[in-house]
């Protein structure tokens, strides 16, 4: 039999038992589909952190007390401003030094009131992150000198105190001492499901201040270029430790953070990925069965086929065909409504989603293989099928 | 002489039922020759059907020797038995087997698929072989808008568009009336007296059996006469003798002994002519 015979039959088959087809399909196309999405959602998640981790500014080195790992408990910052100073001093040039001090406090103005994150800063932050301000200025040497009760509001902030009216030169009291409003940051958005914009700067003498503190939770350097950044790293943990002999330290790059972050969402995308597979396999399973029943209720007329001169190997492929279709218009199927999805997932909800070609052909090729591999034992059996036995079926 | 459709010598069948040895057929010789007209009779469980498959290239003998169209059937492969299905044999069963949902044209067209023949080609010689049948105006009805004499003709049609040299019939009129039967057996009767195909028909119709030149009676495995009949459609006198014949007669070709041993006794007792064993034709 020509093969082009033979997907007609197997079509012709298919249309014949049109809903049975694509309730069997409909295992397929949930699987591809899952497959698609969910790994369209890890990719698009993954490229979303990635680009917010470098769009923090570049050659960035972050220091901290403790060390950076998973299962280790935060430590207490022993750091205070004299050691901001020393680390200056290593760096060469304290406008490539920033520093946070960080809490979370309820911010009020008037009858409103927001809980955020209040850090304290020093006026170099918008030369080493990138930060840009929608309204207003920044804080200065001179509020951090002078510790004024001075603020810079984050865009949801803003949003929530401010919703009618312009927060500039306005009250607000942070953990119950007042600032004034001096200016308010550009949006950043969120990063997984962290909103970016929910804090407020203050000068870090007047958030220590407040809170009664003369610590430092982090300093972050951006480094001259990005060939000695490890090596400027290893010297001011050397200074540091040097200064605090009971505490470690640790130097980390946007390299290094984009690393682990990157090795945890591939994780979490191969994972999912797995589940959706789980699925494609379940519906593999129904198409081996579904073809089973197909060949069972089919057997007279295999037999008839026989009878008039199928070969073995006809009826073999007949039913293979068969399989292979079912798992293929279900595979592209399901490649349309997950891509759909994907796209509306990107478009309509703060979850980022990213197609990958990768993932449409290995979706597409492994419902194809489903197809194959299940539909073996099915064209196996009615190959093999006695035409006198056949014949006689009921 | 011609080369015999088929030859069966000696053939036995015997099947396994839960481990128990069942036998079908206890050793058949005879011989089918090219345009015969033959008819195989008996009762339920005579072994006619098991006879049919191995006549037809369904089945394999378990013992004895079975040539179809010159081929060995124990030398071949069930690929190989299934082309020489396609290219020797037409079968037309009881219960018609059309495929449904499918055209009366690509019914009769499909033993053509299975030979490689185009889509195009197919359909010319299947609407030529369906108005031959007389149903050039029925192409495209599917089988559940024909009648069951229509559908058997549709069935006749597929089994001669392949021009095989045996067209095995299983009880064709089994499951029609009496005109529509008679209508089928006549179509039948034409085909084989018009294209020179051999047509074996099986039956356990006594009448049915009577239109037949050559009838051969079967009944425990065995053939119990195998008989020539001048004069075919005598049916009252020459019926009954065919399932009782003379006893003389039987053992002859239930054996499937001696070629070349002349027939004298059956043809005596039905009063038709006695011919030689047909086994013994088709070797000799």
């Amino acid at each position: 039999m020509r093969v082009a015979e033979a997907w007609r039959v197997a079509l012709d088959a298919l249309r014949a038992n049109r809903m049975r087809s694509v309730l069997t399909m409909l295992g397929v196309i949930i699987g591809v589909a899952s497959v698609v999405i969910l790994v369209a959602i890890g990719t698009g998640t993954k490229q979303q952190v990635e680009q917010q981790v470098e769009g923090l500014g570049s050659n960035l080195l972050l220091v901290v007390p403790g060390k950076i790992e998973v299962g280790t408990a935060p430590v207490v910052s022993p750091l205070d401003l004299k050691d901001v100073d020393a680390v200056s001093r290593v760096v060469g040039d304290p406008s490539r030094v920033a520093v946070t001090v960080a809490s979370g406090a309820t911010a009020r103005a008037g009858n409103r009131s927001d809980f955020t994150t209040v850090q304290g800063v020093l006026e170099t932050t918008p030369s080493v992150f990138t930060r840009s301000l929608q309204r207003g200025r920044y804080l200065t040497g001179a509020d951090v000198d002078t510790s004024r009760r001075v603020a810079v509001l984050g865009a949801s902030v803003a949003r929530a105190l401010f919703p009618d009216r312009d927060p500039l030169g306005q009250q607000v009291t942070l953990a119950g001492v007042r600032f004034r409003v001096i200016g308010v940051f550009a949006p950043l958005g969120q990063s997984l499901g962290v909103d970016r914009d929910d804090e407020v700067h203050v000068p870090v003498t007047a958030a220590q201040r407040l809170w009664g503190t003369q610590r430092i939770d982090g300093i972050a350097v951006k480094a001259p270029d990005r060939e000695r950044i490890d090596q400027l790293g290893e010297r001011i943990v050397a200074e540091l430790s040097r200064r605090h002999p009971d505490t470690e330290f640790s130097a980390v790059t946007q390299q290094q953070i984009l690393g682990v972050l990157g090795d945890i969402l591939g994780v979490l995308t191969g994972v999912l990925a797995a589940i959706a597979g789980i699925s494609l396999l379940v519906g593999g399973v129904g198409v081996s069965n579904i073809m089973l029943v197909s060949v069972r209720e089919r057997t007279r007329e295999i037999g008839l086929r026989k009878a008039v001169g199928a070969r073995p190997r006809d009826i073999g492929v007949q039913f293979l065909l068969e399989a292979v279709l079912l798992t293929s218009i279900g595979g592209l199927t399901g490649m349309a409504l997950g891509v759909g999805t994907a796209l509306l997932v990107d478009a309509f909800s703060p979850i980022p989603a990213a197609i990958t070609w990768w993932s449409l052909a290995l979706a597409f090729g492994v419902s194809a293989a489903v197809g194959i591999v299940f539909g073996v034992v099915p064209a196996q059996r009615a190959g093999r099928l006695d035409p006198v036995v056949a014949l006689r079926a009921e | 002489m011609t080369v015999a459709a088929i030859e069966a010598v000696d053939v036995s069948r015997t099947y396994e039922l839960d481990g128990v040895s069942v036998s079908a057929l206890r050793g058949v010789s005879l011989t089918i020759d090219q345009g015969e007209y033959v008819a195989v009779i008996g009762p339920s469980g005579s072994g006619k059907s098991t006879l049919m498959h191995l006549l037809g290239g369904l089945d394999r003998p378990s013992g004895g020797r079975l040539v179809i169209g010159g081929r060995d059937v124990a030398s071949l492969t069930a690929p190989e038995l299934a082309t020489l299905r396609n290219e020797t044999i037409g079968f037309v069963f009881q219960a018609f087997h059309l495929l449904a949902r499918t055209s009366a044209v690509d019914n009769v067209a499909l033993p053509l698929v299975y030979r490689g023949v185009g889509a195009r080609q197919r359909r010319e010689r299947a609407a030529a072989m369906l108005g031959r049948v007389g149903l050039g105006h029925r192409l495209h009805h599917r089988p559940n808008q024909l009648s069951g004499g229509e559908q058997q003709r549709v069935a006749i049609a597929r089994a001669l568009v392949t021009e095989p040299a045996v067209l095995l019939a299983d009880e064709p009129t089994g499951n029609l009336d009496s005109v529509t039967g008679e209508a089928v057996l006549e179509l039948l009767e034409r085909l084989n007296a018009e294209s020179g195909v051999a047509l074996v028909m099986v039956t356990h119709d006594q009448e049915v059996a009577a239109r037949a030149r050559r009838r051969i009676a079967v009944r425990d495995g065995l053939i119990r006469s195998d008989t020539v009949h001048d004069r075919p459609g005598s049916a009252g006198a020459g019926e009954p003798a065919t399932l009782d014949p003379a006893p003389s007669a039987e053992p002859r070709s239930a054996s499937g002994s001696g070629p070349g041993r002349p027939s004298g006794g059956s043809g005596g007792a039905t009063g038709a002519t006695g011919r030689l064993p047909h086994a013994a034709g088709g070797a000799g």
